[in-house]
């Protein structure tokens, strides 16, 4: 049945193909163009990862040598800098929008805005997503969203300053931060990127299940749609309630409510329940695209079918229904009952499995390959060995009395960023290196991009590794001056070791910002097919023109069907029919 | 590197750390069999001229055994945890000493409940961001917040609990070693977050009657 549907929701998608010549403002800005919208995701998220990245390394200037000037911050006015020394509160306003910009506005756009859009209609077989307008809606309502986050370093009393987390009652009443507007536009702004998701992700899922083109059946999806298709359920579920929790927050602060304030019955707690309910589901939202990834890059470059495809799918959904029950392993220590403390380590331990169970099938995909190192590959592999360690370090926390001593440390900055940084952004450095011929039509530069990856992947474990040293010391988060505590002066050499390698990995970026725009303008021009992949976005020219396909193709098989013994290459695309024989053979 | 523990010096501290090492060497072994492997595999498997690679789909023996086994120690690991976790955080012990800690920006109030061992009388006594306590006996901490949550954290102790405007939260330790320990706020709670930070005096037997004489000298 849903074959016959799609062949008719594509066929309502094929007149547009025939108008081409739009103007400049429908091509460029009001795109309606899955494509184009990727990559207005993508320039978003890039441009505001280099903002996230520049506090980052403010951060660790003021961790290593504590109250000195910051080198080229003069410029910066008061209250925030005085002189080129950092004041407090803005050390506080900066690890608040490093995480924010980071977790909002870069990975999301860019694994979820960037490579949903781009991959789920040309993977699926698709000349477009389901509803373009909407689709182009959601990345403007997410600029204007990213517009008013960065507006609030611009009101008077600064940005927010509470934590990327917000705890109330810290951030509902203006006198404890001195943070008036800036909190609430950092709560407005989060609101506005809350509809853009929801616009997405309904896209996605109409797309993903209405959209396939002949033969695509589920299980022929190629894993990277599949860890789409969940995280936009994961978006459309997890969004409503991290709103709710703003709009009450934001009732607080303006409106004299007290969800969140004791003094007029309110539950300082109740907050962190509903930030959790939603944040620890978009931890996995922000994880799953790059498992998807990893598995579809390592697949093409150990020329092997992917280890396990259902053991694979179907630990992406269980991890999506165990999301839902272990927000409150983050609040451990929080004043919770602590039996619930044991229910909640209990499905924390047991959501560990799945990812274990992708890890190995990972192995499994290397085992007995014909592994090619390109710098997707690289990525990938570096991807899949930094997840191992945030996937490991995780345990810790979910033993109840180890969290008791690690939790609020460096323990925890550890090992969110070997998932997060380990994790998604290896990821988005492998799909962008991956997809970029198809995206731009040009191959980016291997060399380039191997003095890019090395340098990247020695500096980040030697900015990150030792954090889980800070923790196990016992040096806490969010804390302006370590050299304050006596118990943490004898870890200050491994704090200025870090930050050293911290601006190593910021520079380590350059030779990827050379790569990107010189290959856009001047790389070799890529082919239709210069990995020899299988999924169906191979089957489009790159870039593929408005309506990507030139005739919709048909399915024969799964996706990973590399070094079959019914073909002489060491590949066989999904679309290819076979002699007749063969094509029952293969099932 | 689990040598950067800080001293411990409570009675509970060690079965922490016992987990603590325990999950270390478990997530170790694992990490090293994980990293050997893909290593081995990258070197075998690298793409030579002529050696097509292996058509597979997966194995369903090894799908079981890699779901089973994890699971199995991730279990028995939960019910090692959940002991200590009761032990600690589950139900109070009954106490020696009582001490209210009232957490503000950005300073630890302390209350002691005086002679009578009551708090909320006339002979309580308040102390700013100076916790005194017995050694070898049971401390129970009235912990409370009168603006923002921060967290009483006390690294040697292996204890942490966030306190939280609106209700008391108890938590308790019992020190085994004499000395000024430090007691850091560990959750964000304001732009002086950084330095509240108060000390932990655990005084032997006799020091700490004297401290006691001292301030309640009708006692």
């Amino acid at each position: 049945m849903s074959d016959g549907m799609s062949v008719a929701a594509t066929a309502t998608h094929v007149e547009h193909v025939g108008h081409e010549k739009l103007g400049f403002v429908r091509t460029y800005i009001f795109s309606t163009d899955h494509k184009m919208i990727a990559r207005q995701f993508l320039f978003f998220g890039l441009f505001m990862m280099i903002l996230g990245g520049l506090m980052a390394l403010m951060i660790r200037w003021e961790l290593a040598w504590p109250e000195t000037q910051v080198p080229g911050t003069r410029w910066i006015p008061e209250p925030f800098m005085t002189d080129g020394y950092m004041n407090p509160s803005f050390y506080n306003q900066l690890f608040t929008m490093h995480a924010t910009i980071m977790v909002f506005f870069v990975v999301m756009p860019i694994l979820v805005g960037c490579f949903g859009n781009f991959l789920i209609p040309l993977m699926i077989g698709a000349r477009d997503m389901a509803f373009p307008v909407l689709n182009m809606l959601s990345f403007w309502v997410g600029a204007v969203s990213g517009v008013v986050m960065l507006a609030g370093f611009f009101v008077p009393g600064g940005h927010a300053a509470g934590g990327w987390t917000s705890y109330a009652p810290l951030t509902a009443v203006t006198q404890y931060t001195g943070v008036n507007w800036g909190q609430n536009l950092w709560c407005i702004s989060l609101i506005i990127l809350g509809i853009s998701s929801l616009m997405g992700s309904i896209n996605y899922i109409t797309t993903i299940v209405n959209m396939r083109a002949p033969g695509m059946t589920f299980f022929r999806m190629p894993l990277v749609i599949w860890s789409l298709f969940i995280v936009a359920i994961l978006l459309l579920l997890a969004l409503p309630v991290l709103t709710s929790a703003l709009a009450m927050l934001l009732l607080d602060r303006m409106a004299g409510t007290s969800f969140f304030l004791p003094a007029g019955g309110g539950e300082p707690l109740l907050w962190q329940h509903l930030f959790w309910f939603f944040g620890h589901p978009e931890v996995y939202i922000l994880i799953l695209p790059a498992m998807g990834i990893g598995s579809d890059i390592l697949a093409v470059f150990a020329r092997k079918p992917i280890f396990g495809y259902r053991a694979m799918a179907f630990s992406m959904i269980g991890i999506a229904f165990l999301s839902w029950i272990v927000w409150g392993h983050h609040m451990f220590q929080s004043g919770m009952n602590p039996a619930l403390g044991t229910g909640f380590m209990i499905s924390t331990m047991v959501i560990a499995v799945p990812s274990a169970i992708k890890t190995f099938n990972w192995l499994g995909t290397l085992w007995g390959g014909s592994i090619r190192f390109t710098t997707p590959m690289l990525n990938a592999l570096a991807f899949v060995s930094m997840f191992v360690i945030g996937g490991l370090s995780g345990i810790y926390m979910a033993s109840t009395p180890v969290d008791i001593f690690i939790h609020d440390t460096y323990y925890i900055v550890a090992h969110i960023h070997y998932v997060v940084f380990g994790g998604s952004v290896f990821g988005i450095f492998a799909a962008i290196y991956y997809w970029f011929p198809k995206m731009f039509g040009r191959m980016m530069n291997e060399t380039l991009g191997k003095i890019h990856f090395w340098p990247t992947f020695i500096a980040f474990n030697c900015t990150f590794f030792p954090m889980h040293i800070l923790g196990i010391g016992g040096h806490m988060r969010r804390i302006y001056n370590p050299m304050q505590y006596e118990f943490l002066r004898p870890l200050q050499p491994v704090n200025v070791f870090i930050t050293v390698s911290a601006i190593a990995l910021g520079l380590a970026q350059i030779p990827f910002v050379i790569n990107f725009f010189w290959s856009l303008f001047a790389g070799k021009k890529a082919e239709r097919n210069p990995w020899k992949a299988n999924t169906l976005e191979w089957a489009a020219p790159s870039p593929p023109p408005h309506g990507n396909f030139e005739a919709i193709p048909v399915v024969y098989r799964g996706p990973y069907e590399y070094s079959s013994p019914e073909v002489t290459e060491d590949y066989l695309p999904q679309d290819r029919q076979l002699a007749r024989r063969h094509a029952v053979a293969a099932h | 590197m689990m040598s950067w523990l800080p001293e411990n010096v409570s009675t509970y501290g060690n079965d922490i750390d016992r987990l603590f090492y325990l999950i270390y060497y478990i997530t170790g072994a694992t990490f090293f069999l994980v990293a050997v492997t893909m290593v081995a595999f990258l070197i075998l498997y690298r793409h030579r001229e002529g050696r097509p690679a292996r058509y597979t789909h997966g194995n369903t023996t090894l799908e079981i055994i890699w779901t089973i086994v994890p699971a199995v120690i991730l279990v028995v690991l939960s019910f090692m945890s959940q002991a200590t976790w009761g032990h600690i955080k589950g139900h109070m012990p009954p106490a020696d000493v009582h001490v209210q800690v009232t957490a503000k920006q950005f300073n630890w109030e302390v209350t002691y409940p005086g002679p009578d061992g009551k708090l909320g009388t006339k002979d309580d006594l308040e102390m700013e961001n100076e916790v005194h306590v017995p050694v070898n006996k049971v401390i129970l901490v009235h912990l409370k917040s009168k603006d923002v949550i921060h967290s009483f954290f006390l690294p040697n102790f292996r204890l942490k609990q966030d306190a939280v405007p609106g209700r008391e939260i108890q938590a308790w330790f019992q020190a085994t070693k004499p000395g000024r320990y430090e007691l850091p706020c560990a959750e964000l709670c304001g732009f002086g977050h950084s330095g509240m930070r108060g000390w932990v005096y655990v005084h032997p037997a006799d020091e700490y009657d004297k401290w006691v004489k001292e301030h309640w000298p009708s006692a």
